[in-house]
């Protein structure tokens, strides 16, 4: 069997004494998407910190490996330089570094290489043109002022340009109007050739009409109660995260 | 082949070499330790001054003794006055040449990027190595235009009648102690006459630096900018550490006539027992405007407030200014304005950083004069702490005397916070990275101020003081 990009065994993660994750396993290969739904407080925020090794997480117990490789102790840094990457539910404003700028840090650090300044702005405004933003973006602040909309379409551009092996997507699509949406998606599925693979962490349907997921996993109280293929998408959508819940509790 | 000699006093400040290089050098001269009339005679008689200007130095030393440090002041009694030699004078003489100043001198400065600067883009350079100024150029067209620009000493003798009517009549020396002080013992510093409706489309800049152990560094700027005329000066200071602590006590005065524009911009790195206890002051005439431009960094301790006297109808001021406090820092700094006349505006921006135990103090006066009708003015005061030991204050006074106002003030004091250095770090920035980027931001509405390698400095010295704290 090849080498899983991503495997996550026995998972226990807490929060201060609360203890949100209790026993997760995953396991994502090269090029596949993966869907993750499931209640508000069922740990699927915390999954995708967990994986980027946010401090104000507490790993329990459990291992997390990338290419084979413990990632466990790494610092957040050094995960994302090995191809990891998050889209932020609520991401950061950062006052006075521009979009450009911080992108272009950003790239240099996770290749070990500066990029050259007019051939990366010149990659930076093709990929803004395709998400609909304006060139005047990659001169504003990173994120400030932004709207949610903004924000979001941000974080997919940040993506597209760090052109990580995997990428958590932690609630893109929330609070997008149709048309955000489908930009947003119409991102990812351009960022999902084959080579990528990709952690959809959503409530909605509507970003899977547009991103086909290999695998659905629904996730309630800490642990992954069912995976499938996109027809769970249609349980979920017709009886609701309660019929699981039901469904679990009574061993089915 | 000059001999470099390195003290490092605290630990955290050994990224600094750069700045805290000391030179050997020989002095051809030392005054005695402590303050005499007879010192005062001796430095008046070296420059070969006139009269009013020994008569001046002899009130102002009297005043010193009168006078006590003010009760609101940051603990300075390790300053021991008497123990610091007042004047230091290097061994070469005015040189127009860079190419005739002694090789231990050009070695600081070519560290310090001064010729590759003047060469590069500046109008003018005048440096300031301890108490005189050794090195002066201006470009000629500046000249022709009727521009002056020269050291304080040569201007005393060359252009008395109008150094006599301004000298120290915006800051007297009884504003405080160490005006008082500096009354008496001045030495070095620019003057700077822009003739009415010259505009000076490159910025001249001097660049000070006090190199002698216990030497005190006093140096005076005077401006004047001429009705409708424009100038932009900069100041920039960097000392290296000695033992002894040090004492600065500078002081600035600056007349910007009716219509006339001046930007005042100056970047101080004062080596870390320095006393920086400077003075800055301008008054501003009818539809005037200063802009000031500060970067306050290193010093033990700084208590320095610009002033605006905003005297004229329409006159307007802008302050921007950052302060970087880290261990065993205590800069208290901020921004002065008097509204004296009607429709005057001023705007004061003041943002501090404070880390490992060092305490930034934001102290700003804005006074509005009963006659001052229709004026406007906004304070806004930002600080980043860096960690818990650290502490920032912000202790702003208005004092408003008509009704006719627009006033706004904001203050706001926060933390970099755990979950924006996350974010970035998720983007391949390591920690150390992630708060310079956070802190260079914070800072960035002050750069954008600056010229470009005033700008860099900046930055380079704000990753020096952050690479102290983080492991």
């Amino acid at each position: 069997m090849e080498r899983a990009l991503l495997s996550v065994e026995d998972l226990h993660v807490a929060i201060g004494e609360k203890l949100i994750l209790k026993g997760m396993n995953l396991r994502i290969d090269k090029g596949e998407v993966h869907v993750i739904m499931g209640p508000n407080g069922a740990g699927k925020s915390t999954l995708a910190h967990i994986l980027m090794g946010n401090p104000r997480y507490t790993l329990v117990r459990g291992n997390m490996a990338f290419e084979g490789q413990n990632i466990n102790s790494l610092k957040t840094d050094e995960r994302a330089r090995l191809g990891m990457f998050l889209s932020f539910q609520y991401p950061e404003e950062i006052s006075g570094i521009t979009l450009e700028n911080f992108l272009r840090s950003s790239k240099g650090s996770i290749t070990g290489k500066n990029p050259s300044v007019l051939s990366f702005y010149k990659g930076l405004k093709e990929k803004m043109s395709g998400l609909g933003m304006g060139e005047e973006y990659a001169k504003r602040n990173l994120n400030e002022g932004f709207s949610g909309g903004e924000k979001k379409k941000s974080e997919i551009l940040q993506m597209l340009v760090l052109e990580p092996k995997l990428a958590i997507l932690d609630e893109t699509d929330s609070g997008l109007d149709i048309d955000a949406v489908r930009i947003v998606a119409s991102g990812i599925r351009e960022y999902m050739d084959g080579e990528h693979s990709a952690i959809i962490i959503t409530h909605h349907r509507a970003i899977l009409d547009y991103v086909k997921p290999d695998f659905v996993h629904i996730l309630l109280n800490g642990r992954i109660i069912e995976s499938g293929g996109a027809e769970l998408i249609e349980i979920i959508e017709n009886k609701g995260f309660d019929h699981l819940r039901e469904s679990a509790k009574s061993g089915v | 082949m000059v001999e470099l000699e390195r003290q490092d006093n605290y630990i955290d400040d050994i990224n600094r070499e750069l700045y805290d290089i000391r030179d050997e050098f020989s002095y051809s001269y030392k005054a005695d330790k402590g303050l005499t009339p007879e010192i005062i005679r001796e430095i008046s008689g070296k420059k070969n001054e006139p009269k009013w200007m020994l008569d001046f130095r002899l009130k102002s030393l009297q005043i010193y003794n009168e006078l006590d440090v003010p009760p609101w002041s940051p603990d300075i009694s390790d300053l021991d006055i008497d123990n610091i030699v007042t004047y230091v004078k290097p061994k070469t003489d005015m040189k127009i040449s860079w190419d005739d100043i002694p090789d231990e001198i050009k070695d600081t400065f070519v560290r310090l990027g001064i010729p590759q600067a003047e060469h590069e883009s500046l109008a003018g350079v005048g440096a300031q190595y301890d108490s005189e100024v050794v090195y002066h150029s201006v470009r000629q067209y500046l000249l022709d235009q009727g521009v002056i620009y020269t050291d304080m000493e040569s201007a005393v003798r060359d252009y008395g009648d109008i150094i006599k009517k301004h000298f120290m009549t915006c800051v007297p020396p009884r504003d405080h102690k160490f005006a008082a002080l500096h009354g008496a013992v001045w030495s070095g510093g620019s003057f700077v006459y822009v003739p009415k409706g010259v505009k000076v489309d490159i910025p001249l800049q001097s660049y000070f630096r006090s190199n002698a152990p216990g030497a005190g560094q006093f140096e005076h700027t005077l401006i004047i900018v001429d009705e409708g005329a424009f100038l932009h000066f900069i100041e920039g200071c960097s000392a290296p550490k000695y033992s002894v602590n040090n004492l600065h006590a500078g002081c600035v005065e600056l007349f910007v006539r009716e219509g006339a524009r001046l930007r005042y911009s100056t970047i101080e790195n004062w080596s870390k027992n320095m006393y920086n206890l400077n003075t800055k002051r301008c008054i501003v005439e009818k539809n005037g405007s200063i802009e000031w431009i500060s970067g306050s960094f290193g010093s033990r301790v700084s208590m320095l407030y610009p002033m605006s006297v905003l005297k004229g109808e329409g006159a307007s001021s802008e302050f921007t200014g950052v302060t970087f406090a880290g261990n065993g820092q205590y800069l208290d700094t901020g921004a002065k304005v008097i509204h004296g006349a009607p429709y005057t505006t001023s705007t004061i921006n003041a943002k501090s950083i404070a880390k490992d135990g060092g305490v930034a103090v934001y102290r700003g006066i804005v006074k509005i004069a009963p006659r001052a009708h229709h004026t406007k003015s906004t304070i806004s005061c930002d600080s980043l702490m860096m960690d818990n030991n650290s502490r920032s204050d912000t202790i702003p006074v208005l004092d408003i005397r008509n009704d006719e106002v627009d006033i706004g003030h904001e203050a706001k004091i926060g933390r970099i916070s755990d979950e924006a250095i996350f974010y970035l770090m998720t983007r391949g920035l390591s920690e150390s990275d992630a708060r310079a980027m956070i802190v260079r931001g914070f800072v960035e509405p002050i750069a954008k101020e600056l010229p470009l390698e005033y700008a860099v400095e900046m930055n380079n010295l704000i990753r020096l003081e952050l690479e102290g704290s983080i492991g």
